[in-house]
């Protein structure tokens, strides 16, 4: 479904990403693995072409997105959830939530406020809140929402454990498992695989901008010297 | 002294002014929000609309019409193609420039301003234009036993009407939704899949139509005229910074301020009327840098990132200069008058220019009343002249010093603010320093200036003179050379490009950026007494907005990366200037285009341009 391959971006004349290839297939949860600095945000903006790339190759479901604007991409049916979360803070949840507001796709149940608010329940008990006044947990729950509204084929989801509780941590891996379990492709990024083990099929470990290895999620989990290599700092 | 009827009425005078001044402001201030282009045209939008309003009330399918559905007609329609041509405004011109420095997107609508100048001059003629009243509000009714229009009352009300509508059309609408989004970060909101374009064009058309029925509004209480752009643009920059950029409750609140500040300011301070918007402006910058209700603004630096300057000139380059100065003093005995007196402008011009790029290029600022130190120095010598006979020579010296303390003084205020807060709070003292010189009749003559302030007999020959031009503009810009080169140079650089390693590494950016901002000042002040002892006098005009817009105009024009820039800039401005004045009355409007042109296929500038054709 999508398939990134040689992909290479600079930030100015900084090389950071040198060939990154990888694929998520329909229905599939792969996560993209790999320490601080490793280029993992850079791979998903590359993808969603907020960073345009200089080279290589992205494919989602057979078109290829070179020369396209974020929104374009964007409205192909990727949803992009940043590592930042980027609520914005003047609007109330409801607010938030109509801006990724997207057309509804055939052949897919299109998405709904109330539909996310029984996703996450906390949302709903505060729709008219402003979004600068949530806690980190509840930003992470409305930006996965609001990239949802846009009714996306595949999630890219940025680090999304990234400084929660751990019981927001549980909760979020279940509401993702549900929308594993509905057939949402995801790519998700993460550090420790830890949170990713219990939702990933598939893995790619990132290291300076090189794809290092790639395999089943249970396979890396089982190899500690892998881990050890690439993720543990 | 006014008894408390008197006091009433005065106040609901400053409400109808402080309303039609928010309808200004809020276009201004949405436009801002979402695109963070500062629209200097958007007062010639307002001058569109009461033009466009006084055309369909007196010709036309509404003017046949006729009555209360005649006159309405004919205002919301003049708002809608003011909306129209601000949506065309975006597409065309300004939707190319959204990646471009700041300062090239000033540049683009300081450019419309002039085109639209010269549109309304070619459509409907250099006079006065003098609408019908509005059917219904004609008359006047009694507040407390004094008459007081029915129209004002009306405009009264118009203010609070159109800040409720465009609430409901901000958290109302998805539109809406979208622009207040798309304010606090736009590229989240295209990610989330929404079209920009769509979304740009739509605030243009937006805040338009609210400066078009702005004018249109005002053409049965004043005369239309073609200076309404002008004055318009520079009240509602005021109330949009005061308020907070990009917040439509701080333009309201600070269009409260500014209407009633005009109508008591008359009563309480006859004398410093005009000085005090511009001093509220300034205390409210100083104080609170983002505004009265204005978000700690994230605004990008004004300043186009430079490359690092060349070592030196290239040879060929410093060659052709000094083979340029060379030409012009060995031709210039054989040239008349004229041509002299235009040499020694433009020699003038140069500095001035000069000047002016060292606080922009190095200093990574920008000044938006540069005019206040050349005014300040051409001052300091036609007052030495007259209260103290000073001859020229100490003129000369002493003008430099004058301004470099004006710089000082104002600077130490400008060069804490960055983006479009400091290049505003440098309009704001830049006008401030205007109204003085106009409003202080008993020392500087007001709007009749200071006369006879001539060179010393030595100089007076147009040949001398021009040469005594040359040699200092050359010498200012040798200096200003030898500053930018010097570890000075290097430092105000640093603290441009990364101030927190230049602060790292011990550098005082404050301290850097305001000695720069008062060399300049300086140099600024001997450009400003070389043209009044050119002149022989001088008058506020020195110091008005549109000098210090033609300042940077020129450096921008030259391109603000090498000092060769401004000098290209200066020359190739005030000569083409020179040319189209003589060639046609439209001259407005052909330097409008090409400095339109230039922005949108030379953004480094003309030296720039040069440069890379060399490369
Ligand atoms: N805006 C930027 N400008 C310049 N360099 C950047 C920028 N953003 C990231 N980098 C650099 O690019 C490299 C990859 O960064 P990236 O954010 O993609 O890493 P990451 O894998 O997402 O790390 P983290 O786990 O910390 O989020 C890093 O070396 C980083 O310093
Ligand atoms: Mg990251």
């Amino acid at each position: 479904m999508l398939a990134v391959d040689d992909l290479q971006a600079h930030y100015g004349r900084a090389h950071i990403l040198h060939g990154v290839s990888l694929g998520v297939a329909a229905g599939e949860v792969a996560c993209l693995l790999g320490r601080n600095g490793a280029g993992k945000s850079t791979t998903m903006k590359a993808i969603m072409r907020l960073l345009p790339p200089t080279g290589g190759s992205v494919r989602f479901e057979g078109q290829d997105l070179a020369g396209l604007a974020p929104h374009d991409v964007a409205r192909l049916g990727l949803g992009y959830v940043p590592e930042e979360r980027r609520i914005f803070p003047e609007l109330t949840v409801a607010e938030n939530l109509e801006v990724g507001r997207r057309p509804p796709r055939p052949g897919q149940a299109p998405w709904t406020a109330e539909r996310l608010y029984a996703l996450f329940p906390s949302l709903g008990a505060m729709k008219k809140r402003p979004g600068g006044r949530m806690s980190g947990g509840e930003q992470q729950m409305l930006a996965i929402a609001r990239t949802l509204m846009g009714n996306p084929r595949l999630l890219l989801l940025d680090e999304p454990s990234e400084g929660l509780a751990p019981v927001v941590v549980d909760r979020l891996a279940e509401a993702l498992l549900g929308l594993k379990s509905e057939g949402l492709a995801i790519l998700l990024s993460e550090q420790n695989p830890g949170f990713a083990a219990s939702i990933a099929d598939h893995a790619w470990l990132l290291e300076t901008g090189h794809i290092r290895h790639h395999g089943p999620m249970a396979a890396v989990m089982a190899d500690a010297g892998l881990r050890a290599r690439y993720l543990s700092v | 002294m006014l008894d408390w009827q008197g006091l009433v009425v005065q106040g609901l005078n400053g409400l109808a002014s402080a309303s039609s001044l928010f309808l200004v402001a809020a276009g201004l201030t949405v436009i801002f929000g979402v695109s963070r282009i500062v629209n200097f045209a958007h007062g010639s939008l307002y001058m569109l609309g009461a033009f466009l309003a006084w055309t369909l009330t007196a010709h036309g399918p509404f003017a046949e019409l006729g009555g209360f559905l005649g006159f309405w007609g004919a205002i919301l329609s003049a708002a809608l193609i003011v909306a129209a041509l601000g949506a065309l405004v975006e597409m065309t011109v300004l939707r190319r420039l959204y990646h471009a420095p700041e300062l090239f997107q000033l540049l683009a609508t300081f450019a419309l301003v002039l085109i639209v100048q010269d549109v309304a001059l070619l459509l409907w003629g250099p006079d006065d234009k003098f609408g019908p009243r509005a059917p219904l509000l004609r008359g006047a009714t009694v507040i407390f036993g004094a008459r007081f229009p029915l129209y004002e009352l009306f405009l009264i009300a118009v203010g609070p009407v159109v800040l409720g509508l465009l609430w409901l059309l901000l958290h109302r609408s998805r539109f809406g939704i979208l622009l207040r989004a798309a304010t606090h970060d736009r590229e989240m909101v295209a990610a989330l899949g929404v079209d920009q374009k769509l979304l740009f064009t739509g605030v243009f058309a937006l805040g338009a139509g609210l400066a078009g029925l702005g004018g249109a509004l005002q053409i049965p209480r004043e005369a239309v005229t073609l200076h309404m752009d002008m004055a318009v643009i520079v009240e509602a920059f005021v109330v949009v910074v005061i308020g907070g950029l990009g917040s439509l409750g701080g333009a309201a609140l600070a269009a409260l301020i500014i209407g009633e500040l005009h109508a008591f300011g008359i009563l309480v301070f006859p004398r410093i009327t005009l000085v005090l918007v511009f001093l509220v402006m300034a205390v409210v910058l100083v104080l609170r840098p983002q505004g009265l209700l204005g978000r700690g603004a994230e605004t990008a630096p004004v300043a186009a990132p430079a490359p690092p300057l060349p070592g030196s000139l290239p040879p060929a380059l410093r060659w052709a200069a000094i083979a340029a100065v060379a030409v012009l003093v060995a031709v210039a005995p054989f040239l008349g008058d004229y041509p002299l007196i235009l040499l020694a402008d433009f020699a003038v011009l140069v500095l001035f220019a000069a000047s002016l790029h060292l606080i922009m290029g190095p200093g990574g600022m920008a000044s938006f009343g540069h005019a206040a130190y050349f005014g300040a120095g051409a001052y300091a010598a036609a007052l030495l002249f007259k209260h103290l006979a000073a001859p020229m020579e100490v003129g000369l010296i002493a003008a430099p010093f004058a301004a470099g303390l004006v710089g000082l003084l104002f600077g130490w205020f400008c060069v804490r603010l960055s983006g479009v807060y400091a290049a505003m709070l440098t309009l704001a003292f830049a006008q401030i320093a205007w109204s003085v010189s106009f409003q202080w009749v008993e020392v500087t003559g007001g709007d009749n200036g200071i006369l006879g302030v001539w060179p010393s007999d030595w100089a007076r020959g147009r040949l001398v003179f021009f040469y005594l031009s040359l040699a200092l503009s050359a010498a200012g810009v040798v200096v200003l050379r030898r500053i930018i080169h010097a570890p000075f140079g290097l430092a105000l650089r640093a603290q441009r490009d990364s101030p927190l390693r230049a602060e790292a590494i011990g550098l005082d950016g404050f301290f850097l950026r305001w000695i720069a901002f008062a060399v300049s000042a300086a140099l600024a002040g001997l450009a400003g007494a070389l043209f009044a002892y050119g002149k022989g006098s001088v008058f506020p005009s020195f110091l008005g907005i549109p000098r210090s817009v033609d300042g940077l105009l020129m450096v921008l024009l030259g391109g603000v990366q090498t000092l060769t820039g401004p000098i290209v800039g200066a020359i190739a401005y005030a000569g083409l200037q020179e040319q189209l004045a003589r060639a046609t009355d439209y001259w407005r409007l052909v330097l409008g285009l090409v400095i339109l042109a230039l922005v949108l296929f030379f953004p480094r500038g003309l030296a720039g341009a040069f440069a890379r054709r060399a490369a």
